[in-house]
């Protein structure tokens, strides 16, 4: 009979209709700015840099080696050496950004920096509410919009985070242990001639 | 009490006019119809605006969506948004466009549909223009969208614009047959073509219970759903919005235009709804009557828009739920099936009030229609034949 299917799927669409106002579950959108689901812990977008404690300057971890900037394939981070040098988490005094930026508009995100980097010291950012009225000066992330807090890193990479405290705290204790033995050594090679 | 509320409209328009006393009797006319018209204009706007909103958040709930909810409390101030959007985007005319012609072709399609509304009978005694002929000033009104829609098609100089219009004219014309038709068996019975006399037609209760509206009985019944769904097909409702298929000819006659202009074309869709739906309830719902007895302390306008609405949500619901169909499907529709119920209708109402009007009409003119219906249903599926379904692959 012809009209039948119709009324069937206008049936379809009503349970559709009225259910959406009494089960909560058929309507899945979820109301962005209000709630907001939660990120996959493997999400990133663009790099920030760690830094340990709670002075940014101090405990950057970056030393400027230039490693990222060089591979970084669209080639949007820009970097300054310092001229003096900063004890970095082991105490060695190193050089340190004096100038990091990253344009944002540019990064796409490959995390290549992160790869590369053989102090840890850069790892991949997940705020992505980046808009912004300009497109120039405000998408140009400068070394102290960069530089955010190891609990930061914690708190959106919980995994990432405690495999690279783990790392470098073994590192540190390693550099400890090898200073102490140094240390034992030198006394122990100085006391004979005295 | 409840009468004067039922008048209050009609009341305040005297009120209004009362100050005139003494002008000459054309100014009076003039200054009544000016009412009419900013009256009608302002209700029918009003209302589309509610319905741009409500039917986006309708079809969101069928698609277990949320809808526009942003733009004020319940998203109900999205049409201003919208509004402010449209008159504020450039209007663009094409260089080798026919510039009179795609000037004057929104203009024309808002004005008919606007002039269809005032014979419509909005509550007791609020018919704005009282006509005789009303019905068919309402149709001869109606056809003038056709020539304002190739009016567009035309006037734009482009291929999309052209088969959209082309598309609109072929499946309008088609569909203002069974239109007519399915009118006529209401026409008959009442004898008069004036809404007025239709309305008044209807009242009172068949065995004190059932309105005696033309929707009660099979013939009535059978006309108003082929009225409906000839006027989805008049207002390029999908099913039936081939003339404007995005996938494949952008937006049909409605390609080159922008900013207002688009919005007068989308103003025109949703008044000529308004119209036909009007049109539909004041022919077959029984108009402004009240459904029950009891209910008839509520005034007579309330239960018109009530109607309105209904059926307005009846083309939302459509909408949610059929896909487009094809122009050839359209088309078969309309030739095969349509016509044939439509004269059917006439048939069955003849047979109804030469069977005396009462139970033994009503069976009579169910069994007419039941069995063109049966019979037309098995004739067409019958005609379906399927070829087998080759493929052919690039090689
Ligand atoms: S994520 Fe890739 S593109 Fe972005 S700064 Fe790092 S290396 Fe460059
Ligand atoms: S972020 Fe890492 S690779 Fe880049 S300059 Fe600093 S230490 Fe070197």
């Amino acid at each position: 009979m012809i009209g039948i299917g119709i009324l069937k799927g206008m049936a379809v669409t009503a349970r559709n209709f009225v259910g959406s106002y009494f089960e909560k579950e058929r309507l899945i959108t979820v109301q962005y700015p209000e709630e907001r689901n939660p990120l996959p812990e493997n999400y990133r977008n663009f790099p920030f840099l760690p830094y340990d404690g709670d002075d940014p300057h101090a405990g950057l971890r970056c030393v400027a080696c230039k490693i990222c900037e060089k591979e970084c394939p669209p080639q949007c981070i820009y970097i300054v050496k310092s001229e003096d040098k900063k004890p970095d988490y082991m105490g060695k005094p190193q050089f340190y950004p004096a100038v990091f930026d990253i344009d944002i508009s540019v990064c796409m995100s490959c995390q290549i920096c992160v790869e590369v980097c053989p102090f840890e010291a850069i790892k991949m950012d997940k705020d992505f509410e980046l808009s912004r009225r300009e497109r120039f000066d405000a998408l140009l992330l400068r070394k102290s919009d960069l530089a955010k807090s190891n609990e930061y890193y914690q708190r959106i990479c919980p995994t990432d985070a405690a495999e690279v405290d783990a790392k470098l705290a073994a590192a540190a204790e390693a550099a400890a242990k090898k200073k102490a033995v140094s240390a034992a050594a030198a006394t122990a090679a100085t006391s004979p001639a005295r | 009490m409840s009468k004067s509320i039922d008048q209050i409209f009609i009341s305040a328009k005297q009120w209004l006019l009362s100050w005139l006393t003494g002008a000459p009797d054309w100014v009076i006319q003039v200054a009544s119809s000016l009412i009419n018209i900013f009256t009608l204009l302002a209700v029918f706007l009003t209302l589309f605006a509610l319905m741009s909103v409500l039917e986006r958040k309708i079809l969101g709930r069928i698609q277990n969506r949320y809808g526009p909810n942003r733009v004020g409390p319940f998203g109900l101030l999205q049409p201003v948004a919208d509004g402010i959007k449209m008159l504020i985007k450039e209007d663009i005319v094409p260089a080798r466009a026919d510039k009179i012609v795609h000037f004057l072709a929104p203009i024309l399609i808002a004005a008919a549909a606007v002039l269809a509304l005032g014979v419509i009978p909005y509550g007791r005694n609020m018919t704005p223009f009282t006509i005789d002929g009303g019905i068919l000033f309402f149709f001869a009104v109606g056809s003038t969208t056709e020539l304002a829609v190739f009016m567009a098609g035309w006037g734009s100089n482009n291929k999309f614009s052209m088969l959209g219009a082309m598309r609109a004219i072929a499946q309008m014309i088609s569909y203002e047959l069974p239109l007519i038709i399915t009118v006529l068996p209401v026409v008959m019975v009442v004898g008069s073509l004036n809404p007025d006399a239709i309305v008044a037609a209807q009242n009172g209760y068949a065995l004190g219970l059932v309105p005696r509206w033309f929707v009660f009985t099979p013939w009535g019944a059978t006309a108003f759903i082929l009225f409906f769904v000839s006027g989805l097909v008049e207002s390029n409702r999908t099913p039936f919005d081939v003339p404007e298929g995005e996938s494949e000819i952008v937006a049909g006659h409605m390609t080159e235009y922008s900013g207002f202009k688009y919005a007068t074309f989308f103003m025109a869709e949703y008044i000529g709804m308004f119209a036909i739906t009007g049109l539909a309830a004041t022919l077959f719902l029984g108009g402004w009557h009240s459904p029950m007895r009891a209910l008839e302390f509520l005034p007579s306008y309330v239960w018109f828009f009530a109607k309105l609405s209904a059926l307005l949500f009846v083309y939302i619901w459509l909408r949610g739920t059929l896909p487009r169909t094809r122009v050839d499907q359209i088309m078969n529709f309309a030739w095969k099936f349509m016509l044939p119920m439509a004269f059917t209708c006439v048939i069955a109402a003849a047979v109804w009030h030469y069977a005396g009007r009462g139970l033994r009409g009503w069976l009579w003119s169910l069994v007419v229609i039941a069995i063109v219906y049966t019979a037309l249903s098995i004739l067409l599926d019958a005609r379906r034949k399927f070829a087998p379904r080759t493929y052919r692959f690039a090689e």
